[in-house]
């Protein structure tokens, strides 16, 4: 092979050592656009991870939307996992609180993290939660009964379209991976 | 750079080394090809073995031979054995053997990265292999390989993704080999424009391949560290998203199921305007085509999941850019079917693999065609309609291509002609039994039967019992395959082939100007003219 050949070659290589290296590095660049995309969009029915400072809201007694409560276990999470109503009738822009409560059903000290979802995904941004369990990992003592209350409005401004929301958390058992070990 | 090529010593018309060590040693660009294709066939065997395992479970209803476990361990590893170590090594090892030889050049461009990325492959698909002897068993979450079920995967996980990751840089090298070769090694006069489509269609699937390889490299290795080292790239609890992975995943899945189809129309497009004694129709099209299809791969992942809870928005993208796949692919269909039209056309087993393979990939892109609407996909979605609709595309079309290569190039390989009515037999069994085998999986999943279950409702049980007995035909008459093939290397019909083998076959491309078999070292000096047929 000649030298003229042979250099061709090296910087052919190169370069598309350079694109195979980029898209590897592409890879992982997707997950922060994705949670940046999901953000803009609001697309993954995730909501907000803090709470929201308390605004005043015109109630529209003239609407009523249900709102459900799913509770889970992620991998049978040694818990007991439940909410105080299965589904509400409620006026958007009128503050409500539910109950959820969970028990410990070892005999060790647990850190637990509960997981929120909205579905339909759009909806999401209009649940707005004061006061949740799920802005922080949850430490339970052995076999200890907690009660957890949420406090929400559901934004006026959400569209008409939406009838039903369904808001889902997962409990997941972080005791072994916890960094407050 | 002519004139010097055939002057540099490594160009001394040496043969091959004597005895075994010529096949670990070589870098001759035939020889790899060899390694590549036979070893292709054996994990096309070990892959069928496993699609027989499960069609033999799924053969009535309860449970027979196989527990569940080792059921969605088969289905796993049918699809990454058949995938990574059957179909695409297959491909590789054509353009290993016909690049070089269509393009007018000596060899590939980096002969010695040839042969690593050749024993890298082999080394990849032991060590994936290795999983079904580990505790917990092989990887049995489906190829896809979705967190959080794959992380249950027992001991095998790591050694599954060091697979991945073997058989990606294995890939990966050979499609920079690829692209070198056909950037800088092709004859004086042949611009890319004069190319034959196959070396055209490598080029643009080496591109996707070096493009989407890294990506999956990436997703695999994020599933390592979230099962290792404490991440949450997919895990929900400290902050990450399973539907993350979805969407890498397919990033590099889509395009991936090009780098299975897109070399497949190449060597459609070279076999049937021989036997049609036509030129083909439309080339330039075929390239934009075969451009067009790469790109769209890009940017229709999503349509693999439909059902995750997008908002319409992005169903409704998803599906529209989906569709736009079928205009280039039915711009090839109509090209092959234009190419045969008033040809005269000769029905060789090569050619009868060939029409049979436009005939059966229309129908499986048909079926893709129906998935890409996304409301009737959540009918459709996980259910053996899709199963029945990648085979379509698989089986009868780039396994059928695969055979029809086989038929095709072995005269001019080993100088022998294979036995006509035995390869005749082989292709009319395989085209009767593949339907028989997949097109009853068409209606159970419209009846609503899942994929990846070891058993099923007793409703799904006759066109399950026709699906099987039409595997074991389908399989078993493969061993023809090899039959011929073992007896053309061992002299064939005994009739010596001419440098063209098929009539004209001159006229459409460079390998039939050379001598059947062509020497080990070929085009040492590059050919002064070059076959202007395809134009």
């Amino acid at each position: 092979m000649n030298e003229d050949l042979k250099q061709k070659n090296t910087r052919l290589i190169k370069k598309l050592m350079f694109v195979v290296l980029g898209m590897f590095g592409f890879g992982y660049a997707l997950v922060p656009i994705y949670d940046v995309f999901c953000d803009i969009t609001g697309l993954n029915g995730k909501t907000a991870e803090e709470a929201v400072q308390e605004g005043v809201y015109q109630v529209d007694v003239s609407r009523e939307l249900t709102l459900e409560f799913v509770t889970s276990l992620n991998k049978k999470a040694p818990l007991k996992f439940s909410s105080e109503v299965k589904k509400m009738k409620l006026h958007p822009g009128k503050y409500y609180t539910v109950n959820f409560y969970a028990e410990n059903l070892t005999d060790k000290k647990m850190l637990a993290r509960a997981i929120p979802s909205v579905t339909p995904g759009l909806a999401a941004e209009f649940l707005k939660k004061t006061e949740c369990f799920c802005f922080s990992e949850q430490e339970f003592k052995p076999l200890e009964r907690k009660v957890m209350p949420v406090r929400f409005v559901i934004d006026p401004k959400i569209p008409e379209r939406f009838k039903t929301v369904t808001l889902a958390y997962t409990f997941f058992d972080n005791t072994e991976t916890s960094v407050k070990n | 750079m002519s004139a010097n090529v055939a002057a540099h010593d490594d160009h001394h018309d040496h043969g091959p080394e004597k005895g075994i060590v010529r096949w670990i040693v070589t870098t001759n660009h035939k020889d790899i090809g060899t390694l590549y294709l036979a070893f292709a066939l054996v994990m096309f065997f070990v892959g069928g073995t496993m699609a027989l395992i499960i069609r033999s479970e799924l053969f009535e209803p309860g449970m027979q031979f196989v527990d569940p476990q080792f059921f969605n361990s088969m289905t796993t590893m049918h699809a990454l054995v058949m995938v990574f170590g059957a179909v695409m090594p297959a491909f590789v090892g054509l353009a290993n053997w016909q690049i070089p030889m269509m393009i007018g050049a000596p060899d590939m461009a980096l002969p010695r990265m040839n042969n690593m990325s050749f024993w890298m492959l082999v080394a990849g698909v032991l060590l994936l292999a290795s999983t079904l002897f580990m505790e917990g068993g092989a990887p049995a979450g489906g190829w896809t390989l979705y967190p959080p079920l794959v992380l249950q995967t027992g001991d095998a996980l790591p050694f599954a993704i060091f697979s991945v990751h073997l058989l990606g840089i294995s890939s990966i090298m050979g499609a920079i080999n690829v692209i070198a070769t056909i950037f800088n090694m092709r004859a004086p006069g042949m611009t890319l424009m004069k190319m034959p489509l196959f070396v055209w269609t490598w080029l643009i699937t080496a591109f996707l391949l070096i493009a989407i390889m890294p990506v999956f490299a990436g997703a695999v290795t994020m599933l390592l560290t979230d099962r290792f080292f404490d991440t949450s790239f997919f895990d929900a609890a400290g902050g990450g998203d399973p539907v993350l992975y979805q969407h890498i995943f397919w990033f590099f899945g889509h395009p991936e199921v090009y780098v299975m189809i897109l070399p497949t129309f190449g060597v459609a497009s070279t076999i049937i305007p021989v036997f049609a004694r036509k030129p083909l129709f439309g080339y330039a099209s075929m390239v934009y085509a075969t451009a067009a299809i790469a790109f769209l791969s890009f940017i229709v992942w999503a349509h693999h999941m439909f059902t995750v809870g997008m908002p319409v928005a992005g169903e409704l993208y998803f599906m529209y850019a989906t569709m736009l796949i079928a205009v280039p692919t039915g711009v090839k269909i109509f090209n092959w079917t234009a190419t045969m039209w008033k040809g005269a056309m000769t029905f060789e087993t090569p050619m009868l693999f060939s029409i049979a393979f436009v005939v059966l990939f229309t129908m499986g892109g048909f079926t893709g065609l129906m998935m890409a609407v996304a409301p009737v996909d959540f009918q459709y979605h996980d259910t053996y309609f899709i199963v029945a609709h990648f085979h379509y595309t698989l089986v009868p079309a780039s396994i059928f291509i695969l055979m029809a290569a086989g038929y095709f190039w072995l005269p001019k390989w080993t100088g022998n002609m294979y036995n006509e009515r035995i390869g005749k037999l082989h292709f009319w069994l395989s085209a009767i039994s593949v339907n028989i085998l997949f097109f009853p999986q068409h209606f159970l999943g419209l009846a609503g039967m899942p994929r990846r279950i070891p058993d099923y409702a007793v409703q799904f049980a006759d066109w399950n019992m026709i699906s099987s007995i039409g595997a074991f035909i389908y399989g078993f008459s493969q061993l023809l395959f090899v039959y011929i093939v073992i007896d053309t290397i061992r002299g064939g019909t005994g009739e010596k082939v001419t440098d063209e083998v098929w009539e004209d076959a001159k006229k459409h491309s460079l390998e039939w100007t050379l001598p059947s078999p062509p020497p080990y070292h070929s085009f040492t000096t590059p050919p002064e003219k070059i076959p202007t047929e395809h134009f």
